[in-house]
Parts: structure tokens; C-alpha cells; sequence
């Protein structure tokens, strides 16, 4: 391998008490590489991102961002997930703050940015997806898709490196998933390394380079989305997409 | 739409609801006066009680004596309670720390809240104001007063710590992650994402201590300082008669009951609001 990947994972392994959820997951994401990971609840999708963003500790195997390992014990995690950002499924908006300031907080108390300047790239962020008019209301006067588009917006205003989507439109309402997977889309393309738990397949279909299908904890099946939706080999993954996609 | 003939039905079976339980408490409380009034007054000592609990005049001589007196309350109180929730949200914050070098911290802040919290505040008061002085501290570090006010200080930021944390451990785990994975430090996820939102949630419970604390201020004239139920104290011994006493309930009640319906109100707005985004 001679290009250093943005992201390698190298068997991680990780379980909660006696249960097992990650066994053993490899995979190396190329920089502005989107990868989806798709799988029946409990899979571990979202342990899996959560452990990337250091916010679970994992158990063995490593975790790399740009060669160099960000789960080593001891290692301070905030530098690292400056540089990765995650959105969550349930949005997790700071409810006392204003949308605006939902969004400058790490900007000014992480980065040390002036308030104006963090001000101006909240400003700049908000209006380019449409959430201009909303800066100073509170996150419960939102519609759920407006709330995870800001959500969005605060982990992009730290420019990171990676994105972390976790079942970003599973709490929306179906007629709001729509304006959420736009952000989605429209992020491709712009460099960002994006890594998404979802349980849209179409989605996952028209916007990964690559789907990797979770099951007990590993990936037991990863290609180019046409592959693994048109033809996958793997006798799990079949079954797992007959069911997903009879629905 | 509101023009139904359901919708008419329900808001006369509404009405007529209403109209019902307005008699019924009406009538109830008429019958309640009326045996008060009737009643007591034929009471064979009632006017042996009359004259010694409700005498006009001395009520209205030890008044203004009482009310000076009780500026004192209301200045240990007003000193007190800055103090109470500094010292509250230290314990909650301390008892909340994961970092193992805070071990010792941790532990001795679970043993100050288990004792504040065990011993009545009467014998906290006498034991820390009197015991502390006893040291042979020179004037003005051996005051009753300043020790009383340490007492009552000491068992309240117990009771407001276990209200802050009870706070902290409600702020859901999601603000935390999110607050962390922002890159926030988790002393800044403290301050700035999960202290705010419990503060907020427990102004209610925090308001029922400040009632409690407004009453127990009484306590501190034990050990010596002349404030009102000691005041209360001396003017019946003077008259020969329990009036005062009233007096000083009276003026108790007077901050007391409209700190309790600001309580009652706050904690109904609460509820309302939580219900309201959690029904939503």
C-alpha cells in the first residue's frame, strides 16, 4: 500500500460487558472516500463510528487516521476529534443555546476563534444550507430535518477531516429525510472522508464509493454499491438486503 | 372544529362540572368557618388562650421590635445562600468526577454529604457553634453568628449538593457526547453543556431548600444572636404572654408563603415544558 489511507481500521475489536459487538472490523477509507455501512440494528454500525471518534474506548486492534493511531491508550482524544467530526441519530442539539451558537461554541472555546469570526463562519454555513433565517431560535422550535441539518452544520463549522454519519435520518419523519440526505449529497465531492451508518438503501446505493454490510460485528461483505446491491456474493448480505429492501 | 354539536355537548357537560364542584367547595368551606367560629370560642379556656397567644396591643408593641430583629434573618439568610450554592455545586461536580486521582476528594465529599444530611440542623448548629469558638479563637473569629451561619451553610450545601447532582445525572448522555465529540474538554462540556441544563431543571427543588433554609435561620438564635424568635423570646417574658410568638410566626409566613407559591409556580411551569417537548 504504497498511499497512507485517511482511515484504517485494523481489526477492532470491542465488546460491552460479555457481549461482543465489534469482532475484528479492518478496513482502509481513502481520503474523500465515502463508505456506507449497512446491517440489522445491533450490527454495531454505530459502535463502530463511535469508537472512530474515540467516544467508546476499544477493546484490541488499532484505529489510524493518516497513519498514525488515535486509539492508543493515553492519547489525549480532543486533538483527534477535532480533526473527525460526528453527527448523531438523535441530532443531540444543545438545547439551551441557539442554533447559532449550537454552532460556535467549539469554534470559539476549542479552536479560540473570536466570537466574530466564529459568528461569520456559522453565518456562512447556516445560510448555505438554508438555515439562515433560523440562527437565533432555539434547537425545539425546529423541525427534526432542520435540527440535523444544523447538527450537520456544527460538526462541518470545525472543517474536519472525516464525517461520521450515524443513521442521521433514522428519527425523521420520512417527509424530512429527503432535505437531510441533500447536505448528505451535496458534502460528496467536497473532500471530505465520509463513513455513514444508514438504513436507507437507496441512498446508500447512489452515494457510496463503497457499502460494507455489518453482521454480528464484522463486515462480511464490502464492494462498489452496484456489486453488493446487484449482485452479492455473500449469503448473509442477501438475505439481509432481501429483507431491507421487501419493505 | 369547535362549532360541533359534540363539541357544544362537552362544554356544557363542562360547565355544569364546574358549577358542581365550586357548590360543593363553597358549602365545605362554610361548614368548616362556621365550626371554627362557633365552636372554639365556646372552648371552656378560650378566652384564657384568647388573651394570652392574641392580645391586639401587644401584638402591635413587639411588631416593630420583631421586624428589626428579623433584618437579621434576612441578612444571615442573604449571606448564607451565595455560600450554599457554592459549596452545593462543588459536591454535586466533585461527586460526579471520574478521574481517579479525585478519589480521596470523592470520598470526602460522600462522608460530609452522609453526616450534613444525618444530623438535625439544631444539633449542627450547637455543635459547630459552639465547639469552633471553643477553640479559643480571638474576636471576631469566635462570633456565634459567623459559626451558626458556617453550621447552617455546612448542612444546606449538603441538601443543594444532592439537588445539583440529581440535576447533572438527568442531562442526557447524548449532550455529553456531542459536547466531547466537538472536541470539547470535559471540564468545558461541564460548564458549558451539562451544568447549564441541570441548573435549570433543578430551580424548583433548589427554591423549596431556600424556604426551608428562610425558616431554619431561626435556629442560629440557640447559640446566642439576637434575631427575631429570640426577640419573640424576650418580649414574652416581659409581657408575660405567648403574643409575640404569633407575631413572629405572622411575619414569618409573610416571605415564606409567597416563596412557596413562586415554587409552585416554577414547578409547574417545569412540568409544562418537559411534558410539552417530551409529548411532542
Amino acid at each position: 500500500m504504497s498511499v497512507v489511507p485517511k482511515v484504517r481500521l485494523d481489526r477492532v475489536t470491542k465488546s460491552f460487558g460479555d457481549a461482543p459487538v465489534l469482532v475484528g472490523v479492518s478496513l482502509d477509507v481513502a481520503v474523500g472516500e465515502v463508505v456506507t455501512f449497512i446491517g440489522a440494528s445491533g450490527s454495531g454500525k454505530t459502535t463502530l463510528l463511535r469508537c472512530i471518534n474515540l467516544l467508546e474506548p476499544i477493546d484490541d486492534g488499532a484505529i489510524l487516521l493518516d497513519g498514525d493511531e488515535i486509539s492508543r491508550v493515553g492519547r489525549d482524544p480532543n486533538p483527534v476529534r477535532r480533526r473527525i467530526g460526528i453527527v448523531f441519530q438523535a441530532f443531540n442539539l444543545f438545547p439551551h443555546m441557539t442554533v447559532r451558537r449550537n454552532v460556535t461554541l467549539a469554534l470559539t472555546e476549542v479552536l479560540g476563534a473570536p466570537r466574530d469570526e466564529a459568528e461569520g463562519r456559522a453565518l456562512e454555513l447556516l445560510g448555505r444550507f438554508a438555515l439562515a433565517d433560523r440562527a437565533d431560535a432555539y434547537p425545539d422550535r425546529l423541525s427534526g430535518g432542520q435540527q440535523q441539518r444544523v447538527a450537520i452544520v456544527r460538526a462541518l463549522a470545525m472543517r474536519p477531516e472525516v464525517l461520521l454519519l450515524d443513521e442521521v435520518t433514522s428519527a425523521l419523519d420520512p417527509a424530512l429525510v429527503g432535505e437531510v440526505l441533500d447536505v448528505v449529497r451535496e458534502l460528496k465531492g467536497s473532500g471530505i472522508t465520509m463513513l455513514i451508518a444508514t438504513h436507507e438503501m437507496g441512498f446508500a446505493r447512489e452515494i457510496s464509493d463503497r457499502v460494507c454490510h455489518l453482521d454480528g460485528g464484522a463486515i462480511v461483505e464490502s464492494g462498489p454499491p452496484a456489486a453488493i446491491f446487484g449482485d452479492a456474493r455473500d449469503e448473509r448480505t442477501r438475505r439481509f438486503l432481501g429483507r431491507s429492501l421487501a419493505r | 372544529m369547535t362549532g360541533g354539536a359534540r363539541a357544544r355537548e362537552r362544554l356544557d357537560h363542562e360547565r355544569r362540572a364546574r358549577r358542581r364542584s365550586a357548590a360543593v367547595a363553597t358549602a365545605s368551606t362554610a361548614a368548616v368557618l362556621a365550626a371554627v367560629v362557633l365552636v372554639v370560642p365556646r372552648l371552656p379556656r378560650w378566652a384564657r388562650v384568647r388573651a394570652s397567644f392574641f392580645d391586639g396591643e401587644r401584638f402591635a408593641d413587639s411588631l416593630p421590635r420583631l421586624l428589626s430583629a428579623f433584618l437579621l434573618d434576612v441578612r444571615i439568610f442573604l449571606w448564607c445562600t451565595p455560600v450554599i450554592f457554592g459549596l452545593g455545586l462543588l459536591v454535586a461536580v466533585a461527586r460526579g468526577s471520574r478521574a481517579p486521582a479525585l478519589f480521596p476528594l470523592r470520598a470526602l465529599v460522600v462522608a460530609y454529604v452522609d453526616v450534613m444530611r444525618g444530623v438535625p440542623v439544631i444539633l449542627s448548629i450547637y455543635l459547630v457553634g459552639f465547639g469552633v469558638p471553643g477553640l479559643g479563637l480571638e474576636r471576631p473569629w469566635n462570633s456565634p453568628l459567623l459559626w451558626g451561619s458556617v453550621a447552617l451553610c455546612l448542612t444546606y450545601g449538603a441538601y443543594v449538593g444532592e439537588v445539583f447532582r440529581a440535576g447533572i445525572e438527568g442531562v442526557h448522555e447524548g449532550q455529553r457526547a456531542a459536547a466531547r465529540s466537538l472536541g470539547l474538554s470535559s471540564g468545558q462540556t461541564m460548564r458549558f453543556v451539562v451544568l447549564p441544563q441541570a441548573v435549570r431543571r433543578v430551580v424548583p427543588a433548589l427554591m423549596n431548600d431556600l424556604v426551608s433554609l428562610q425558616k431554619d435561620v431561626a435556629l442560629v438564635s440557640l447559640i446566642g444572636p439576637i434575631e427575631i424568635l429570640r426577640q419573640a423570646g424576650i418580649d414574652k417574658s416581659k409581657f408575660a404572654n405567648f403574643t409575640p410568638y404569633v407575631a413572629a410566626a405572622a411575619i414569618f409566613l409573610c416571605v415564606t408563603i409567597p416563596l412557596t407559591r413562586l415554587t409552585d409556580w416554577l414547578l409547574a411551569r417545569e412540568r409544562r415544558r418537559t411534558t410539552g417537548t417530551a409529548v411532542r
